[in-house]
């Protein structure tokens, strides 16, 4: 199936369709980018929300949870979950269909599992643009799902327009979030497991660290739920829709917008460069002769660096007057 | 890395027994070659296995069986993708299943069928060999 074919289906509500789009989108191949190009005049009508956290904080659990309590509000509900690659196979065990079984058998929900690949500070551009094709979709929800772990993750959560930061009772004490700069990119904390002891600990560390923090507009609401048995869930989502409204009203929300806007050119820009100065780099044979002279002292890799950038400029500027 | 296909894998165990050691020594043995594995857990119907691997757009669905049904399920799980138009998966299974079945299950698509003791080198070059290239 060629992109236009795919983006119809797409916008049909073709589930197969949407599949593999995503997949093209993921690999990001030349059917892929046209995807995007085509699609994203359709997106925006979807609630977006982000849901990060510590590995075992129960994220996946509550996602599940969340979806369940949006499908009650006859909501459609699009699901991207990231798990991390190996860093030395690259390969994937993605297992966040695991809490959400039976969610499998619902035509009101989609989910897809995405591997972090790895990639050169492209994955949550990847990530959201999986999102954005759930968007096109259709869909009146679409949650994506990550690991709160590393810089890459939290550029996830922060393309989101809500996110949700899911910690435990227990779960380290308040200098790892704000080391993790975590509380920065979230609207919504959640202290989930709230059933077991130390809960209210968790509460008063997280509003005291709130405190302190530096708020706009928008003051985060801490609660308590436990995403297991859906306890509290429809108060999360109710505050989740008072951001999206919150969001949507405000001039601020414009603001808002224009940054994320900002964010995604430059990180997508950044990558593509990142890509395409190491592929003529390689070629021209620049690099493998610095590398000579680093590996024998001849020459400090800062200098080497650029050197480098001077080859790679003279390259491209050939190549744009040889065009 | 970006810009590459990965292998797709879907490991998923229809029916009602619960021994999913099998499964989950298959899944980490893919992970390890490479692959992006894609685990559903114990207990699917074949509906759910269908409908995940139609929106996981896996290359390869892998079905683990200890109960005996797979005379029963297979086949159900094969008319479910069918009826979802995902026509193009390689289909391969393990567990246990008698010498006088392997016939009928790859009379019905599934092109291999992994037994006890199998080395798990066989799976990763066996999906290697057959998973379809997508373009």
């Amino acid at each position: 199936m060629g992109a236009a074919e795919l983006a119809e289906g797409v916008r049909a509500g073709n589930r197969r369709a949407l599949a593999r789009a995503i997949s093209h989108v993921e690999a990001d191949s030349a059917i892929g980018r046209e995807l995007q190009r085509r699609l994203y005049r359709y997106t925006g009508n979807a609630q977006i929300v982000g849901i990060t956290g510590s590995a075992g904080a129960g994220k996946s659990t509550l996602v599940g949870a969340l979806a369940r309590e949006q499908r009650r509000r006859e909501r459609t509900v699009g699901i991207v979950a990231v798990d991390p690659s190996s860093p030395f196979s690259h390969g994937a065990i993605l297992g966040d269909r695991i809490r959400m079984q039976d969610l499998t058998a619902d035509g009101g929900v989609f989910m897809r599992s995405m591997a972090s690949r790895g990639n050169l500070g492209g994955l949550s551009e990847t990530a959201t643009g999986v999102a954005d094709l759930m968007d096109a979709a259709g869909f009146d929800v679409v949650m994506i799902e990550t690991v709160g772990a590393g810089q890459d993750e939290v550029e996830i959560a922060t393309a989101a327009q809500t996110t949700v930061l899911v910690t435990n009772p227990g779960g380290g004490d308040e200098i790892q979030s704000m080391k993790a700069g975590l509380m920065e990119v979230a609207q919504i904390l959640v202290v989930n497991k709230a059933d077991l002891a130390g809960a209210d600990t968790a509460m008063t560390q997280l509003k005291a660290l709130l405190a302190i923090a530096d708020l706009g507009a928008w003051r985060p609401p801490i609660l308590k739920v436990v995403a297991k048995t859906g306890d509290s869930v429809g108060t999360l989502v109710d505050h989740i829709d008072e951001h999206h409204a919150f969001m949507r009203s405000n001039e601020h929300g414009d603001r808002e917008r224009r940054d994320l806007a900002r964010k995604q050119i430059v990180a997508l820009t950044r990558a593509a460069l990142h890509r395409e100065a190491l592929v003529t780099a390689n070629q021209s044979g620049a690099l493998a002769a610095l590398v000579d002279e680093v590996a024998g002292r001849r020459r400090d890799p800062r200098s080497a660096a650029g050197v480098l950038l001077e080859a790679v400029r003279r390259e491209w500027g050939a190549e744009i007057a040889s065009r | 890395m970006a810009n590459e296909q990965r292998i797709r894998v879907l490991i998923a165990k229809p029916g009602l027994d619960g021994h999913d050691r099998g499964a989950k020594v298959v899944a980490r043995a893919l992970r390890d070659a490479g692959m992006e594995v894609i685990y559903t857990g114990i207990r699917q119907t074949p509906a759910m296995i269908a409908e995940a691997a139609l929106q996981e757009d896996a290359q390869v669905v892998g079905l683990s069986i200890l109960s005996g049904a797979h005379l029963e399920l297979f086949p159900r799980v094969v008319d479910e993708l069918k009826q979802r138009g995902v026509d193009d998966v390689l289909l391969f299974c393990g567990g246990i299943i008698p010498q006088e079945d392997i016939e009928k299950i790859k009379a019905i698509g599934f092109q291999g069928v992994f037994g006890p003791g199998t080395n798990t080198g066989d799976i990763i070059e066996f999906v290697k060999a057959h998973a379809p290239v997508r373009t």
